[in-house]
């Protein structure tokens, strides 16, 4: 696939606060990718940087091979989404969304042929005369995506755009942005601190800390496979238990205080061993209650000391072994599926293979 | 603690009155036909008003305070827009020490400021006419188009203008199409605030002035004769009259100039 | 490698340099000479640049400067003093009990700010003058035989007027200072046992203190330096230093002590607006 946008080695500082240390990224085209991250990782200030609002201390920034450097952002190939959506008030719908067209050279009719269009594509056709005050919050994203979509951008910037929206309209701007890119095949870059927003919507998400990107990967691999614990706790709930490496030779074999020996493959593991201390990190549905397949070397006794109802799952935390942890397992409200109550003894097995470790 | 908020309602509604009472004279006894300003009231007229029709040098005093008026305005208006862009958009060493030095003449005692400047004009020779008074009157006006300005720009999402940035605009463009729409009310009341304070300013006036007088130092010089009084109430009430019909499209303006945030926020 | 970009200084002084160079000019310059003038003498219509303090000396040394200085600055304390008290309940009315009309009270509370302060003074004379407005009415309600003389002409009179036409600017500052209290303060000293008074005086009051300094301020720096209002209602006895100013810079010739006066008042202000914001700055800290 081919680099749209390359961020190479970019820092950007403001006094003392490193708000972008060193990130570099490659995102190709076409590509709907986010940039997610606790507030004040720099996910912002990075994605401002390539609309060219803010200039990198060091480092270039390239769209589509051309450095971007001095290069202001109105005349740069991308256009952004803002989080508030600046629509302006004293233009209505319309005015809003053929704002850039202003300075193309198309007639009357052709340029309103292209709104017309752009407020279809966004499911607003026909508001055209609308006053900006008169707006919903949704809707006013929707002219903030047509405004910026009818101008043909080569990238699309979108800061936090679903910030704002209620959890029912969020869910559904989600699947609508992201057919709405397959449909005009734009790259898309997104920023967002929800990662449940990161997971649906993109093909690649770089996950950032203070000023840094950790890890750059497709949301299932980020998922199944993070490369460090705080990659990890952050995106989905995880159970973390610390323990020591006991042998490592083709197999390495890890013992807990909760559960005693566990055997993992090197694949399994991330970071190097430098004192034999490893956190094992094991998502919630990985482990299963009185599993109907297993033997009894994977059985684990447990008793259930928590419970939290959330309707389509539940989730149990089970305390095992002379540990004061618990474990946080997650259990689907399917047809058919037991409730456990609290105080009950449970044997609960944990799938090996799809667990994860860090050295510490 | 309803007594309490009684008594504070009966104290606001009496300052409010003994605030406005002392005005209410000036139309009281412009149509009043006694040449006394005194009680008891002899009669209704309209002679006082109309001997303000004949006084030529009134009239000149009127197109001079026009003249002062409409240009102290412009150009502290002018300069406010462009000292209060600065403060509020950017950043930069020096803001604080400058600005407030741009808004001294805000609490400097007028006579100091009116002496002041006649020392440098006397000293450069320069003669004293109308302009000397505009240039007296824009150093005042300044900080008021300032602080009106600064809540303008301040109400401005700067979002916007970086949207317009983003969506190919230049510099020039973004403001022609966003920034002067939007702040425009504030230009307004700037510009109508502004005309008013000139109008009506005494001192900076009465120094700087040469043989070209505006209407306070017209008004002033009528004091002298008693004989006047009636006349100069009619004046007064006329005056007051347009101050305040300034002061209210101001506050319109003013008021609307707050509008453009309040929108976004759904 | 950290390279800051500064561009907002650069744009930031673009901006600024129009407004800040007419300042200069305008105000600094002028200030500068001026102060340099108060080192000067005249005689008659020439400048003697001859650095000297008599001035300075004069100024602070002949009983009719210290007499007009010491009388400006007491009828100027009294106003602001007279002032801020009336302005607080109202300030107070307003924030508290305004609801939805804050905004119409403010604005019929600020109208005469930008009316003519030279109407507003001279109707003061003629409010109090012997055979004025006041005189006249009572005569009439026959309430008093003789007109009242003891009303105009002096430094009663002075006061009467300031304080009438400064009022209600001593009320923004506080009503900005009390719309800044947290409500749930005013809940929370209840909750803890406070009643009213007490919630006055330890929680509204306490907190309310920048504005009523900045109030105080606000009438005080100004009303020293009044001209018009000593010379409309003052007569001889209510005269202020304004006045004398006024009088060497024009018909007595004498620029250099005009500008000595003025450098003096400026600095005795100064430094009285100094002590008193620090006396009270134990309650001006930001909270």
């Amino acid at each position: 696939m081919v680099s749209q946008v390359q961020v190479k080695n970019v820092y950007r500082n403001f006094g003392d606060v490193k708000a972008v240390d060193g990130v570099s990224i490659d995102i190709k085209k076409g590509e709907f990718f986010s940039l997610l991250g606790p507030s004040g990782c720099g996910k912002t200030t990075l994605l401002r940087l390539i609309a060219g609002f803010e200039t990198p201390n060091f480092g270039e920034i390239l769209i589509d091979g051309k450095s971007m450097k001095h290069v202001e952002p109105n005349l740069r190939p991308t256009n952004m989404v803002f989080q508030n959506y600046a629509i302006f008030p004293h233009l209505n719908v319309e005015e809003n969304v053929a704002y850039g067209l202003r300075k193309k050279k198309l007639s009357k009719n052709e340029k309103l042929e292209m709104i017309n269009k752009s407020l279809e594509l966004v499911g607003l056709s026909g508001l055209n005369n609308r006053s900006s005050n008169a707006l919903s919050g949704g809707q006013k994203q929707r002219v903030a995506l047509a405004r910026a979509l009818i101008l043909k951008p080569k990238v699309l910037l979108l800061d936090e755009p679903l910030s704002a929206l209620d959890k029912k309209l969020r869910e559904q701007m989600q699947s609508e942005l992201r057919h709405l890119q397959r449909a005009v095949g734009i790259t898309f870059v997104l920023v967002t601190h929800d990662q449940e927003e990161a997971l649906t919507m993109s093909d690649k998400i770089a996950v950032m800390f203070d000023g840094k990107v950790e890890q750059i990967a497709s949301p299932r691999e980020l998922y199944e496979k993070p490369i460090s614990q705080r990659v990890a706790s952050f995106i989905g709930a995880m159970n973390f238990i610390n323990g020591k490496v006991t042998k490592n030779d083709k197999k390495i074999i890890f013992e807990t205080k909760i559960f005693g020996e566990l055997g993992l493959s090197k694949k399994q593991i991330s970071g190097k061993n430098q004192n034999g201390k490893l956190t094992l990190g094991i998502r919630p549905e990985l482990i299963s209650i009185n599993p109907l397949k297993a033997t009894s070397k994977e059985l684990m006794l447990g008793t259930i000391k928590d419970i939290s109802y959330f309707g389509e799952t539940t989730y149990y935390k089970i305390s095992c072994g002379k540990s004061n942890e618990l474990l946080i397992v997650s259990s689907q409200n399917s047809f058919g599926q037991i409730s456990y109550k609290v105080g009950e003894k449970v044997k609960f097995k944990i799938d090996t293979e799809s667990v994860v470790g860090f050295f510490d | 603690m309803s007594r309490v908020s009684k008594y504070l309602k009966i104290f606001a509604y009496i300052y409010l009155i003994f605030l406005y009472a002392p005005a209410l004279l000036l139309p009281i006894f412009s149509f009043n036909s006694s040449q006394i300003i005194s009680f008891p009231l002899t009669g209704f007229t309209t002679y006082w008003f109309e001997r303000l029709l004949y006084q030529e040098t009134l009239h000149e005093a009127f197109k001079n305070s026009m003249i002062v008026a409409i240009s102290s305005s412009i150009l502290a208006t002018t300069l406010g827009v462009l000292a209060s862009r600065s403060s509020t958009r950017y950043n930069f060493t020096g803001k604080q020490i400058s600005l407030t030095f741009i808004l001294a003449p805000l609490v400097l005692p007028e006579i100091i400021v009116g002496v002041s400047l006649l020392t440098v004009l006397i000293q450069l020779g320069l003669s004293l006419n109308l302009w000397s008074v505009v240039l007296g009157h824009t150093l005042l006006i300044m900080p008021f188009s300032i602080l009106i300005m600064n809540s303008a720009f301040n109400n401005l999402d700067i979002s916007l203008e970086e949207a317009s940035l983003d969506l190919g605009e230049n510099q020039i463009g973004t403001f022609f199409r966003i920034i002067l729409p939007l702040v425009f009310p504030g230009i307004m009341a700037s510009l109508l605030i502004g005309f008013t304070l000139s109008l009506d300013e005494f001192i900076i006036a009465f120094f700087l002035t040469g043989t070209e007088t505006t209407l306070p130092v017209y008004i002033w010089s009528l004091f002298r004769f008693p004989k006047e009084l009636p006349t100069t109430m009619a004046l007064g009430t006329l005056l007051l009259l347009v101050s305040l019909i300034l002061l209210s499209l101001s506050e319109y303006f003013r008021r609307r100039s707050a509008f453009s945030k309040d929108s976004i926020l759904n | 490698m950290k390279i800051t970009f500064n561009n907002d200084t650069k744009k930031g002084w673009r901006l600024l340099s129009a407004p800040f160079i007419y300042s200069i000019f305008l105000l600094a310059a002028p200030l500068s000479l001026m102060f340099l003038l108060s080192f000067w003498t005249q005689d008659y219509l020439i400048l003697d640049k001859t650095f000297t303090f008599n001035n300075y000396i004069e100024a602070f040394t002949q009983p009719v400067y210290q007499l007009l200085f010491s009388r400006s600055l007491t009828i100027s304390l009294t106003v602001t003093f007279f002032t801020v008290l009336l302005a607080y309940p109202m300030a107070y009315y307003i924030s508290f009990y305004g609801g939805e009309r804050k905004a119409l009270w403010l604005f019929l509370i600020t109208i005469p700010f930008w009316t003519s302060y030279l109407l507003r003074m001279f109707l003061w004379k003629v409010i109090l003058g012997y055979n004025g407005v006041f005189n006249s009415f009572f005569i009439w309600l026959q309430v008093i035989e003789e007109p009242m003389t003891f009303i105009l002409y002096n430094t009663n009179a002075v006061i009467i007027a300031l304080t009438h036409g400064w009022a209600p600017f001593a009320i923004l500052p506080i009503f900005v200072s009390l719309e800044k209290i947290d409500r749930s303060l005013l809940e929370a000293s209840k909750d803890l046992g406070d009643g009213p008074i007490q919630q006055f005086f330890r929680v509204i009051l306490p907190l309310s203190a920048p504005g009523v300094v900045g109030a105080a301020l606000i009438i005080f720096i100004p009303t020293v330096g009044d001209y018009i209002t000593p010379k409309l209602v003052g007569g001889t006895e209510g005269l202020m230093i304004a006045n004398m100013i006024q009088v060497q810079f024009s018909k007595a010739n004498n620029a250099p002590l005009a500008a000595a006066l003025s450098v003096s008042s400026l600095m005795i202000v100064a430094f009285i607006s100094i002590v008193f914001v620090l006396i009270n700055r134990k309650y001006l800290r930001r909270y």
